[in-house]
């Protein structure tokens, strides 16, 4: 048995599909569009030329599935490895699974609703296409010594109708949210625009990023490139300070990734509380600031 | 210019999943519905789009009865008209892509611009859009944060880390976006009453045996974490001042 695995670059979520795709036996070839470094025991380097165009990526694997006849594709949980993939599957009308977190034989249990939810499905297809969810699997470190092989597909003009034509940057140079050590995230308890500030204040104190709700993103109190969630950013700080913000299962679901969550509400009862590691009851347009104020005090600033 | 949005009516599952007996789906009694943020900004797009140059935008859904209520929904965003294809089941994205397909064929002229959201809201498949486009040789671009479009071309801004990638596709191209592409409007109570008034076309539809075929849902543990409190009001300041100090980013 053969499995193909898609090495979209030299990256996290492609060597977690390594380890996937690893887990399903057989000899495990790669595939990836120029030189990438990934424990498979057969790696295919695709040239290409030119920036990224998914059709082409598509041709690729496709060609490359016709010559090896793998038992499965895998991809990384990425947009660029979900994109290919449904490609692929498109081209070959054979059904794919998206953020798959385990695979028994035909059968596998995947995500939905961003991860709040796992659905158990039976995939009836002799190729099976399956994206790994993100953080699902670890990084595969497994140390082999891969044949490299290089290829050309042969595409078709419409291969590259799609393509990345211009890349435009838009770093603010401030810290990121993705990145942020530490989010200091407001929703609908916030209740202004201005309420962001004590927000702000604090998290500019911790170096860290400032979230927020889709209630918020809704409202124009805040840009969408702030909000936490299924339909936003996924976090994964040491710490996520979630305040007036009841717990959706879609906020939750980009916000699980952090190591320690403290939920800032004046309810008691509220869902944030069932996800958070620490709790301080009451209203968040006093606690904030006395937060910064005791940090200050501490730091001796 | 013709625009189809095609948008699926999901729960607005709130706190907490919670499952029917025979774990085939959610209980949503209790439950609102709507369309995925993704897929609501891509029906606002479209309607700036025919706002600013005329043309016509229609709503697809395919789903039970009951998404006649976010076809109505979109149709006060702006949108003119509807296709209802009517089914009680569930179906799998492969199968879904195949109706749209029909669908779209049946039409008596052609879309100039197809838009689905990037993924649904509660299966999360992340293909309908691409299978369509391929079912009908158009151009697909996914994940959409922005787009303009000028003399038959759409120009399509995608986020990636740091930045953003720009297309460059001819229409008629299908393209699937995310949130964040605009603020969609809140519709005035005129613009609600008058959707009820706006045509839809309902179709019934039997789905195909699952390709992709759901056996049960399971709601992951971890919901119901015990937390610690730390304290009531300002005076648990110094308590969360020694969370920050355990966790290492104070
Ligand atoms: C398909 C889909 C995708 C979605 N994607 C996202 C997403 O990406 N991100 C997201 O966030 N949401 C998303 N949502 C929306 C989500 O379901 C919730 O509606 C939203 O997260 C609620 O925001 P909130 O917690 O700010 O508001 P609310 O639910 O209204 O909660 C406000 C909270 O603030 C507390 N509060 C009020 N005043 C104070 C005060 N003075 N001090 C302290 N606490 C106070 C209240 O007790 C309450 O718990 C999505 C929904 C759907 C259907
Ligand atoms: N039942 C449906 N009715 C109408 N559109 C749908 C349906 N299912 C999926 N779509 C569209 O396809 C997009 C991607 O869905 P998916 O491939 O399931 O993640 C959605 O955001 C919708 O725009």
């Amino acid at each position: 048995m053969t499995v193909l695995v898609f090495v979209e670059a030299n990256d996290e979520l492609s060597l977690q599909a390594v380890t996937l795709a690893r887990s399903l036996g057989g000899e495990l070839h790669g595939i990836s569009v120029g030189a990438v470094d990934a424990p498979v025991d057969v790696l295919h380097v695709a040239q290409i030329e030119g920036s990224y165009a998914p059709g082409a990526w598509a041709a690729a694997i496709t060609q490359l599935i016709d010559r090896l006849a793998p038992a499965a594709v895998v991809a990384p949980g990425s947009d660029r490895g979900n994109e290919v993939l449904a490609h692929v599957a498109a081209r070959l009308d054979l059904p794919m699974a998206a953020n798959v977190t385990d695979v028994r034989g035909d059968e596998l249990t995947r995500q939905r609703w961003g991860g709040s939810l796992f659905e158990e499905a039976r995939i009836e297809s002799g190729l099976k296409l399956l994206s790994a969810a993100p953080f699902a699997f670890a990084p595969s470190d497994n140390v082999v010594e891969t044949k490299v092989e290089t290829f050309v597909p042969d595409l078709a003009p419409a291969d590259t109708v799609v393509r990345v034509v211009d890349v435009v940057s838009t770093s603010t140079g401030g810290v990121s949210l993705a990145d942020a050590k530490v989010v200091v995230s407001g929703g609908r308890g916030v209740g202004s625009s201005e309420g962001f500030a004590i927000l702000e204040e604090l998290a500019a104190l911790l170096g860290g990023a400032v979230g927020c709700s889709r209630v918020v993103t809704s409202a124009g109190w805040r840009p969408h490139a702030d909000q936490v969630g299924q339909t936003g950013t996924k976090v994964s700080p040491d710490l996520y300070i979630a305040c007036g913000i009841s717990g959706a299962t879609q906020h939750i679901a980009g916000c699980k990734g952090a190591k320690a969550l403290l939920a800032i509400n004046d309810d008691p009862e509220a869902t944030i509380f069932a996800h958070a590691d620490y709790a301080v009851i009451g209203d968040l347009h006093e606690i904030v600031p006395a937060i910064t104020a005791e940090l200050r005090k501490v730091r001796g600033t | 210019m013709r625009i189809l949005c095609c948008v699926k009516r999901v729960p607005i599952t709130g706190g907490k999943m919670v499952l029917t007996e025979d774990e085939q789906a959610l209980q949503t009694r209790h439950l609102g519905f709507t369309i995925s943020p993704h897929e609501e900004c891509g029906v606002e797009e479209a309607v700036r789009i025919v706002e600013a140059g005329g043309g016509e935008v229609v709503v697809l859904a395919l789903g039970p009865a009951e998404a006649a209520e976010q076809l109505r929904e979109c149709m006060a965003l702006g949108a003119d008209r509807a296709i209802h294809l009517e089914s009680e089941e569930e179906w799998d994205a492969q199968a879904t892509a195949g109706a749209i397909v029909e669908a779209i064929r049946a039409e008596a002229a052609p879309f100039d611009l197809i838009v689905f959201g990037n993924e649904s809201a509660d299966t999360g498949n992340y293909q309908v859009g691409i299978r369509v486009a391929y079912a009908l040789s158009l151009p697909v671009v996914t994940g959409l944060k922005g787009l303009t479009l000028a003399e038959g071309r759409a120009r399509c801004e995608q986020e990636v880390a740091n930045g953003r990638d720009i297309y460059d596709v001819p229409l008629p191209a299908v393209v699937t976006v995310k949130e964040g592409l605009n603020l969609p409007r809140y519709p005035s109570v005129p613009a609600k009453l008058r959707a009820n008034r706006k045509p839809v076309d309902l179709k019934p539809v039997v789905p195909p045996a699952a390709r992709l075929q759901k056996l049960r849902l399971v709601v992951p543990e971890g919901q119901g974490k015990q937390a610690e409190v730390l304290g009531s009001g300002p005076e648990a300041a110094p308590e969360v001042i020694r969370v920050l100090q355990k966790l290492g980013v104070a």
